[in-house]
């Protein structure tokens, strides 16, 4: 059996990695190689890198980092952030992305995940969505959870595979943030209906939080950033605390 | 020198990088001269079975490839390719190894997920490719399908299915995981072809 995964996220900003409550009141972390570098070396079982730029320039600078990540780094590493084209998604394969995440132009124009899927293989397409529950029906949002749209969680999650996303990447905006925990139930009922493998964000606030979103949440890997960044727990002293538990992991 | 073979089928950057990292010459081609000559062939990729053998037809590379006598690697689709057929678009592939390549079934009861995606261990190693690699290790696989464990299989792994993830042949090698996506163990696997 696979082993559950522990995927770092870093967020990026002209080149350097960033991270901040809802991107407000942003603090330098360090550089984006370095720190992958770091979490590769500690046992990370990949990487995310999302771009937060919101200029031309930004896109650009990110594009080359891309390149220097994919030449330093020996672990897969999935980039997202602002990817609305195909012509986007085909700039961060060509410069070595292992994987590409969407979410808002998914939303938008859901066509988008056949395209890619169809061009570079579902293995290159992960599913992001950010979702919220009113009134007991998980919604997606878009735009950081600002933006309520019509569509419901399972169903998109549903579309999301049959068009052919290999990979689900979950953030409940009512726990992100909150570091109380990930919403374990629903990320169980998730696993249950669909086939490709699921990544839960959002809400660890501990390794208990992980340990429960895998094993009882059914999640197949972990999405990290602020325990990891602020040196909270290292990726490895976290997964021998998983391994502790009988959770399957890589060391 | 190493001749990675050009067929088209996606990404070739990360085998480059991580050629690059453990210092090895290589160069990306579909000349038939080259390949014959090189000390080494690797056949990457990534994509659909089907549509990969057509484009291998196309340029002319399935005989170049059967004859090639000094060590080849086929790394994920092109390990598939290296079988007798796949069930990825009824796929008739190139018969070097003597299994067939059949698509996963998921389980999500069992936790068995498609694609198979992530680090798994790789057992009975039986091969120098793996010299200086512990029974168990982990590797990075991501696939849909997977071919049926046979006779030369030098490593196993399971998903729902025991499975081979490295067959070999005589000259032929071929795993199914990316050991250009494995770390440190990757990058020794690939020396360790190199060495061959």
């Amino acid at each position: 059996m696979v082993a559950k995964r522990i995927i770092p996220c870093l967020d990026v900003k002209e080149g350097r990695t960033v991270k901040g409550i809802n991107f407000v009141g942003l603090q330098d972390v360090g550089d984006a190689v370095e720190l992958g570098r770091m979490y590769a070396e500690q046992g990370a079982d990949e990487l995310v890198y999302l771009d937060i730029s919101a200029t031309h320039e930004g896109r650009n600078t990110f594009t080359s980092l891309v390149e220097r990540i994919a030449r330093n780094i020996n672990i897969p590493f999935t980039v997202g952030g602002g990817i609305s084209t195909i012509d986007d998604a085909a700039r961060l394969l060509d410069a070595g992305a292992d994987k590409i995440s969407i979410n808002s132009a998914a939303v938008r124009n859901p066509a988008l995940i056949d395209e890619i899927a169809a061009k570079y293989g579902s293995q290159f397409v992960v599913l992001a969505v950010d979702a919220k529950q009113i009134d007991g029906v998980w919604r997606i949002t878009t735009h950081g959870g600002r933006r309520l749209t019509e569509k419901e969680l399972f169903s998109w999650a549903r579309e999301g595979q049959e068009r052919g996303a290999g990979e689900l990447l979950f953030t409940s905006m009512d726990h992100d943030g909150t570091r109380n925990g990930y919403p374990c139930d629903t990320f169980a009922a998730l696993a249950d209906t669909l086939s490709i493998p699921i990544i839960a964000s959002g809400g660890a606030g501990s390794v208990g939080d992980i340990a429960e979103v895998l094993s009882v949440g059914k999640a197949d890997a972990a999405l990290a950033a602020s325990i990891f960044h602020y040196g909270e727990i290292t990726v490895e002293e976290l997964k021998k605390e998983l391994r502790k538990q009988n959770i399957k992991v890589r060391l | 020198m190493i001749a990675i073979v050009d067929y088209d089928t996606g990404n070739l950057r990360s085998v480059c990088n991580v050629l690059d990292r453990i210092g090895a010459e290589y160069c990306i081609t579909d000349n038939h001269d080259i390949i014959k000559a090189a000390d080494k062939v690797l056949l990457p990729g990534v994509g659909e079975a089907s549509s990969a053998m057509q484009k291998l037809n196309e340029r002319g590379l399935c005989d170049v490839i059967k004859g090639l006598r000094q060590p080849v690697l086929g790394i994920c689709i092109g390990l598939q390719l290296m079988c007798r057929r796949s069930e990825e678009g009824n796929a008739e592939c190139l018969g070097i190894f003597n299994t067939d390549v059949r698509k996963f079934v998921p389980s999500p009861a069992d936790g068995v997920k498609v694609p198979h995606m992530g680090w798994n261990e790789i057992k009975n190693l039986e091969s120098p490719l793996f010299k200086g690699i512990d029974e168990g290790a982990f590797v990075y696989f991501v696939h849909s399908f997977a071919p049926d464990v046979c006779e030369g299989t030098i490593a196993t792994s399971s998903n729902g299915r025991e499975f081979a993830a490295a067959i070999n042949k005589d000259n032929f090698y071929g795993a199914q995981f990316h050991p250009e996506k494995s770390g440190a163990i990757g990058e020794l696997i690939l020396k360790n072809f190199i060495e061959l």
